[in-house]
């Protein structure tokens, strides 16, 4: 049974020897290509020569990261800087990206060590058939050379940051404005109609009693209009009700207030830190507004778990489907904001329906805050 | 009348304090924590307690849990909850027991102090106080299709009114009718919406409440 079930399995492991050999060796082509390309810089022919050597090498560098996959616990990703469409910068570029040079130096070494590696194999797996193939040393040493360096990785993450803290920033910015704004012309407008109400009432308030108390009127209207406006800015801010309840109740009680059914369904071990709470509120209260306006559905849910240091949100529909960030229907919006937090949104919307929008955030989550309140919904 | 105050800001709780004393309330207690607060509320078991719903140690939905936590124990303890926003899952939450004896109103209310006492007896006599707008969110969840799709701009006037809980003759002097026009409104409005009728002001408050919460 035992000796069945390798045969397979080292045939396959045959088949992948016999793959990889003459690839490396084509290799040499490629390199000496690029060498001699290299050479005719100094003179301007070189610049495309230079130029077409490299993506054929990145192309075939890219090829053997993909069949390496199967013999590696994690895919290799690719480590080029972006180009330039230049001719004369992008030669430039790709001479200072030390992914070229690395590049090289691979096909070098495939060619040469990588050959006996796999020859090795070869003959090992033709003759012995209990030895572990050298196959797998072929691909982790490929790896070393074909893999970003802890430097290339940490400059794409850098790019990434950038990007995500711009966009951070300038939300940010603009809410503020808003929240000003708002104050400006609403709460703090009904104060000073207010104050002139009352001071022009305590002037009347002997004269003429009758007018002094229709403007005591006014002065309650004006507060109660003040109020209600604050109110509306706070819940736009930060909702009261997720403070007092965190995620899984203030995600019930946006389900609650639709007309739509909603299912809920949390499973949060502990609460994670406000900015995260806050971003995955307004992402599902974006989400299930969208749903109402535009989705024509007749039942939506919510589901909320943890694991593996990620929350993940998943929200779907019955509706007609067809959703897409480029409607402008907010999503784009809501990806943003949780970009900021190195959290993605995948959604899932043909044109028949349903729709299913997942997002994961990693964060860590903390203790409960509160005391778990039975479950009312 | 024997009533326990729970707020934290000082300023507000002297107000009301200053407010109820006026009206002939006598404040058994004044308190601005959860846990005091459930400890007065069974201790001193006040003809109404009137509550905020966020309280100190944890600043958030403290009131409104000792409120629910005292009612459990007492059933039927008249609570009036009075807070900054109005949120249905609260609304829900003070409900479900069904019994009666129960408010939730936007601290705003207070601006109407003769509406605001109003609240605060129904509650004590063992009726509701819900903020209209508590109740326009719940009417809005209905669509048209629904059964209170059925009812006349008048009848679903009446409903909301008595949503918040007042009393049929309280209803005819808002809105201006006879209590015999209110009482045929109400008729009409169970059978539409295929309740069974009853002669008790409250429960009929809480069959509604009920009907609209679902």
């Amino acid at each position: 049974m035992a000796a069945q079930d390798h045969r397979p399995n080292r045939l396959s492991l045959i088949g992948w020897a016999l793959t990889f050999l003459p690839l490396g060796l084509l290799g040499i082509i490629l390199a000496a290509l690029f060498l001699l390309a290299s050479l005719t810089t100094l003179l301007w022919v070189g610049f495309p020569l230079l130029v077409g050597a490299t993506t054929l090498i990145r192309r075939y560098a890219n090829y053997q990261r993909t069949l390496l996959t199967p013999f590696l616990t994690t895919p290799v990703p690719t480590p080029y800087r972006p180009l330039p469409t230049a001719l004369d910068s992008r030669t430039i570029a790709i001479a200072r990206d030390p992914a070229t040079w690395r590049d090289l130096a691979w096909l070098l070494l495939n060619a040469t060590l990588g050959t006996i590696l796999l020859l090795a194999s070869l003959v090992l797996l033709l003759i012995w058939p209990t030895t572990p193939p050298f196959i797998h040393t072929y691909a982790r040493l490929n790896r070393l050379l074909l893999a970003p360096t802890t430097n290339a990785d940490l400059t794409a993450r850098i790019t990434h940051l950038a990007a995500t803290r711009t966009d951070a920033t300038r939300t940010q910015a603009s809410e503020v404005r808003r929240i000003e704004r708002d104050l400006h012309d609403g709460a703090q407008a009904r104060l000073v109609a207010l104050g002139m109400s009352l001071g022009m009432a305590e002037q009347m308030l002997t004269t003429n009693p009758a007018a002094a108390q229709k403007l005591l009127t006014e002065a309650r209207d004006s507060t109660r209009q003040a109020l209600t406006e604050i109110r509306d800015l706070v819940r736009g801010i930060h909702p009261p009700v997720l403070v007092e309840r965190g995620l899984p109740g203030a995600v019930h009680a946006l389900a609650i207030a639709q007309q739509l059914p909603i299912d809920v369904d949390i499973d949060l071990p502990g609460r994670p830190d406000d900015p995260v709470e806050s971003a995955a509120y307004f992402a599902i209260a974006e989400i299930l507004t969208n749903t109402a306006k535009h989705a024509n559905a007749t039942r939506a849910w919510v589901r909320i778990n943890y694991g593996l240091g990620r929350m993940v949100i998943v929200a779907g529909d019955n509706g007609h489907g067809g959703a897409t960030p480029a409607t402008g229907t907010g999503l784009t919006g809501v990806q943003r904001r949780l970009a900021a937090f190195d959290g993605t949104m995948t959604l899932l919307s043909p044109p028949a329906g349903p729709t299913i929008i997942t997002m994961e955030l990693p964060c860590a989550l903390s203790s409960p805050k509160t005391s778990p309140s039975s479950a009312t919904d | 009348m024997r009533v326990v105050i729970a707020e934290d800001l000082a300023l507000l709780r002297d107000g009301l304090i200053r407010l109820l004393d006026a009206h002939d309330f006598t404040v058994v207690a004044a308190v601005d924590t959860g846990p005091d607060l459930l400890h007065a509320l069974l201790h001193h078991r006040p003809d109404v307690a009137v509550v905020d719903v966020r309280l100190p140690p944890t600043h958030t939905d403290e009131g409104l849990k000792a409120a629910i936590a005292a009612r459990q124990r007492v059933p039927g303890l008249p609570v009036l909850v009075l807070s900054q926003h109005v949120e249905q899952l609260y609304a829900r939450e003070l409900l479900s027991g069904g019994q009666g004896g129960v408010g939730y109103l936007l601290k705003d209310r207070v601006f109407d102090i003769n509406q605001f006492i109003e609240a605060i007896r129904r509650v004590a006599a063992g009726g509701t106080a819900m903020d209209p707008e508590v109740i326009a969110q719940l009417l809005a969840k209905h669509t048209p299709e629904s059964p209170l799709g059925a009812l006349t701009a008048r009848e679903r006037e009446v409903l909301g009114e008595m949503a918040e809980g007042r009393s049929n003759s309280a209803i005819a002097t808002r809105l201006f009718i006879t209590d015999k026009a209110v009482s045929k409104h109400i008729n009409n409005i169970f059978a539409k919406l295929s309740l069974p009728p009853s002669p008790d002001d409250s429960r009929r408050v809480m069959a509604v409440l009920t009907y609209l919460n679902d």
